[in-house]
Formats: structure tokens, C-alpha cells, sequence
């Protein structure tokens, strides 16, 4: 089976860092892979690179079959890479309703759904247990409910390839559970890239894990396997006595 | 909000529009003539509430597409004797064509350097007005002749120095711009404009080319500008370098701020209120401007969004 994503080589300097250092990448359909890493591994940079919000300095990214490395960030979006924020960046002034009709109409534009803005908007806004709140300013809303409207915007996009950077960010226990649930729905019909810190979240949802250390790769493989690599758990999880 | 009781939104407009026309008939004729010239200024407004409301880009240059309508129809009848309805369409042209050439220039650049680009750019504009004093008649300007300012639609001739046809005449582009308005402010494209003023970066996010919309929206609103400048030199017959200067590039803002940014009213609530304050005030002493500043400062403290910005805020939610 040919890779959804890959990339080549890619690197980003900023000034003298290499926050990114010849990354070699690649992710099936259909997988949830959890990239995790230490503080200022690289794992915002490398998934920034991948949904165009900054250019690489040397490489190349390939999604489904096409080089993607030149392309805009709101071409990719069109072409099914969704991203969502690691801080929450809502629309505060709009309400939840039209936060959500904004990918609505985009992917309905695109010819990549069919029917009318307001079933798209509702679909979405059901699917993360927010339709009641529709006509709030997002603003308004709380934490938690603020972080399921940015899936929702991101499901709204109708993704290939979600992305989503520290979901879990902030959220209480029991949202959390919720939102393991949720991610398990996306993944049927999309491949999962998660950014997170949280281990027990990433245990139970992730297929296969890519440890980044360094702006580099420095493990890949099933949580079990990951759990067990010596290098890693000096690099990050902690040894335990 | 955009879901929200789209029958009151529109019974409101035509209301206004009613009114407008109804009051015709009834105003003495020296606001008749003043409320004429509101009108064709509110115009103006709600181009300049199209880029600065809606996409929050603050421009201090929208003098030039004021303008470019203003010389574009006014030279267009003079130099090349053209009629009335093919002035106004040069005027069109010329505002829409240097609305697309400055805002691929401008665009470049957003926030304070967008507001210095625009200014500058208006400034060149001024310039050239007074350069080509040969043809624009420099600082002097120009005068229509009345004779030219005739509409022939079919058999009949209208003179549009007429003051109830220049007030109908001033009433129904008011009304058509208005309408446009109040569909693009309602449509998902004013959604997207919307989108862009409050967080551009997460619009890209969510596949918008951003630098496409905001051209196309500078585009319209230079186009609405000029359409305003261009009834102007038809209407009132004078075509003056003073319109290019600075002021009308504050003026606009300073309506739209007055009115309510992003609200479809708000133009000509700002514009009207200026000037019968104006009106008013220097009727009574030569003073007035210290009284239309204390007005502006309480408008501010007390009506931080513009007059409807704020009725909408604390009162009316559904106004568009």
C-alpha cells in the first residue's frame, strides 16, 4: 500500500537551529500515528511544515502521490490536510455556527461535498456534542468546548489527513475520555497525526508512534515497542527505578 | 447571527429606502439638495465600510477611488463629450481598474504600513491631478456644463440638474449600492471577509486564499468609491482636485466610524450626522468645529462601535 504522506530530507532551520534535521517520513491511510518528543523536539515545526503554514529550508513532502512541497498552506487544506491549532484559535467573535460554516462552504466550493451549508454545519456541530450551543459566540464557550469546536472545524474541512497539535491541552478527565472516543469516530474515515503529551492518551489511541528527539527521528514503532526502547525512555518517558 | 430573522433585515432596508423617498416630497428645498448630497456620500461610506468593516483593512487612500470616479466620468463628458451613462461607466472602469492595480501593490502589506501605502499612494494620485493641470484644470477644477448633464432614456430627457430628478437619480444608486451591501454582508463571501478581519491566519487554515478575497473585496469597494465619485461630478457638475486630497480620504472613515463599522447602515447614519451637526452648529457660531469635535468625543465615550455598531450590540443583535 502506497504511503498517504511522506516526506524526504526535511529540514527547517531557524537562524543556527535545526528545529527540523532531515526528517524521513511516512504514514499509511487510515492510521493513527502519535508524534511525540521532548520540548522543542521539533514536533509543532515538523506538522507546521507538512500543512504549509512554514516553508521548509531543504526536503520534500509528498501527500498522496503528488510533491505538495511548494504549495500554499490553504492549497493543501483544499487537497485534505487539516490542521488544528495547538492554542486554541477560534473565531471569538462568531459564533459557533459560523466558525464551523467556514470549512462548511470551503469543502462545499471545492466540489468535495454535497448538499447545503446548514446540514454540513449541524452534521459537525453534532458530531462534538455542540449543536445546542450553535448561535454562542465562540468566545463564550469554555475551554473545553472551545478545543471541540476546533475539531469540529477541522472535521467540517472533510480531512484525508487531520492533524491535530495537543488536542488534550487543558481538558478535564473526564473530556478527555470523551474526546479518545471522538478521535477513534475521525479515524474511520481519516488518517490521524496527533501531537501529545499526554501517555495515556497516546497508549490507547495511537497505531504506531514517532519519537522525535532533536529535530530528528529517534524511534518509530507499535507503543509496546516504543514503551520498551531504552534510547527513548532516556530521551523522554523517564526510566523507572 | 447571520441565521437570524433575514425578513426584519430587509423590511428595515426597504423601509429606509421608503422613507428616503417619501421625504423627497416633503423636505424644503434646502435639505432636499443637502439630503441629495448625503446620499451620494453614504455611497462613498459604504465602499470605504466594504474594506475597512467587513475586512478590517484601514485604508487612507480611498480619496483616489473617489476620484478616479470623479475625473473618470467628469473628463469623460467634457474632453470627450461622452453622454451621461457612459460617463458614469468610465468613472466605473477607471475606479475598479486602479482599485486592482493598488490593491496588488498594497495588499503586500497589512496594519500600519497598509494605511501608509494607501496614503501614499493617494498622495501620488493628488499630484498628478494637479500636474495634468491642463486637462483637470489643477486646483481649480472644473465645471460640468449643464448642458452635458442630461440622462436620455428612450424619448424622454432628464436634466440632472433637475432637483428631483438629481434627488431620485442620487436615491437609486444609494439604494442598489445599499442592497449590494446588505446580499455580500449576508453571503458566504462576507462570511470569509469577516473571517479575515478577525483572524487571517486561521482562515488560511481552513483554505482560503486570503490575498484573493481581500483583492477582490478592495476591488469592490474602490468600484462602490467611485460609482460615488462619478454621480457626484454628474450630479453636482464640479470635478476638484479637493477630493483627492487627504480629507476625503479621512472623511470616509470617519462616517463609517460615527455610523458603525460593518454594519450596512452605518454609513449614512455617520454621514448624515456629520453633516447636520456641521449645519447646524455653524449656523449658530463660527465656532463649530469645537463643537463637532466635543460631539465626536462623546460619540466615542458613549457609542464606542458607532452609533448602529453599539444598537446593535446592546440592543438590536439581528441588525445586519
Amino acid at each position: 500500500m502506497m504511503p498517504l504522506l511522506t516526506t524526504k530530507g526535511l529540514s527547517r532551520n531557524f537562524g543556527g537551529l535545526r528545529a527540523v534535521d532531515g526528517v524521513d517520513f511516512a504514514l499509511m491511510p487510515g492510521e493513527i500515528r502519535a508524534v511525540i518528543g521532548p520540548n522543542g523536539a521539533g514536533k509543532t515545526t515538523f506538522v507546521s511544515l507538512v500543512s504549509g503554514r512554514i516553508q521548509p529550508s531543504s526536503g520534500m513532502i509528498v501527500f498522496d502521490g503528488a510533491d505538495i512541497t511548494n504549495l500554499p498552506a490553504y492549497a493543501r487544506v483544499r487537497l485534505g490536510i487539516a490542521y488544528t491549532f495547538q492554542i486554541t484559535s477560534v473565531f471569538a467573535n462568531l459564533t459557533a455556527y459560523d466558525n464551523v460554516a467556514l470549512p462548511v462552504q470551503r469543502t462545499l466550493t471545492d466540489g468535495r461535498s454535497k448538499g447545503a451549508v446548514h446540514a454540513g454545519v449541524m452534521v459537525a456541530l453534532e458530531r462534538t456534542g455542540l449543536a445546542d450551543r450553535a448561535h454562542m459566540p465562540a468566545g463564550q464557550l469554555s475551554y473545553g468546548h472551545q478545543r471541540l469546536l476546533e475539531v469540529a472545524m477541522g472535521l467540517a474541512l472533510k480531512p484525508r489527513l487531520l492533524i491535530l497539535d495537543e488536542p488534550t491541552q487543558g481538558l478535564a478527565d473526564s473530556e478527555i475520555d470523551d474526546f479518545i472516543g471522538l478521535v477513534r469516530e475521525i479515524a474511520k474515515g481519516a488518517t490521524v497525526l496527533l501531537i501529545e503529551h499526554n501517555m495515556p492518551v497516546v497508549m490507547q489511541l495511537a497505531d504506531r508512534i514517532t519519537v522525535f528527539n532533536a529535530g530528528k527521528i529517534l524511534a518509530e514503532g507499535t507503543p509496546e515497542q516504543v514503551r520498551a526502547n531504552a534510547e527513548v525512555q532516556d530521551a523522554y518517558l523517564g526510566t523507572t527505578p | 447571527m447571520k441565521e437570524a430573522s433575514p425578513a426584519k433585515a430587509y423590511a428595515l432596508h426597504l423601509g429606509v429606502i421608503v422613507l428616503l423617498f417619501a421625504l423627497s416630497f416633503v423636505l424644503p428645498e434646502y435639505h432636499h439638495g443637502l439630503l441629495a448630497r448625503i446620499m451620494v456620500l453614504a455611497v462613498f461610506a459604504m465602499g470605504y465600510n466594504m474594506l475597512f468593516g467587513y475586512v478590517g483593512l484601514l485604508s487612507l487612500g480611498h480619496a483616489m477611488f473617489f476620484s478616479a470616479g470623479l475625473y473618470g466620468a467628469g473628463l469623460a463628458v467634457i474632453h470627450l463629450g461622452w453622454s451621461v451613462p457612459a460617463a458614469f461607466a468610465a468613472g466605473l472602469a477607471c475606479g475598479a481598474l486602479l482599485a486592482l492595480v493598488i490593491g496588488v501593490l498594497a495588499l503586500r502589506t497589512s496594519g500600519v504600513a497598509f494605511m501608509i501605502v494607501t496614503m501614499m499612494f493617494a498622495q501620488v494620485f493628488y499630484l498628478i491631478i494637479l500636474y495634468f493641470a491642463a486637462w483637470t484644470g489643477g486646483d481649480q477644477g472644473l465645471v460640468v456644463p449643464q448642458s452635458a448633464r442630461v440622462l436620455v432614456l428612450g424619448d424622454t430627457s432628464l436634466g440632472l440638474t433637475n432637483p428631483t430628478v438629481r434627488y431620485m437619480s442620487a436615491l437609486v444608486l444609494f439604494s442598489i449600492v445599499l442592497l449590494v451591501t446588505l446580499a455580500v454582508a449576508r453571503s458566504k463571501y462576507g462570511r470569509v471577509l469577516v473571517a479575515i478581519r478577525e483572524n487571517e491566519e486561521r482562515t488560511k487554515m481552513l483554505g482560503y486564499d486570503t490575498f484573493s478575497n481581500k483583492l477582490a473585496a478592495v476591488v469592490v469597494s474602490g468600484t462602490i468609491c467611485a460609482a460615488s465619485g462619478a454621480a457626484y461630478a454628474l450630479l453636482f457638475g464640479y470635478v476638484g482636485s479637493t477630493f483627492a486630497s487627504v480629507q476625503y480620504s479621512i472623511l470616509p472613515l470617519l462616517w463609517v466610524l460615527l455610523g458603525g463599522a460593518a454594519t450596512t447602515l452605518g454609513p449614512l447614519i455617520g454621514t448624515l450626522f456629520m453633516y447636520y451637526v456641521v449645519d447646524i452648529t455653524s449656523g449658530y457660531t463660527s465656532a463649530y468645529l469645537l463643537i463637532v469635535g466635543i460631539a465626536l468625543i462623546l460619540l466615542v465615550l458613549f457609542f464606542p462601535k458607532g452609533i448602529l455598531g453599539t444598537i446593535r450590540q446592546r440592543w438590536l443583535g439581528w441588525l445586519p
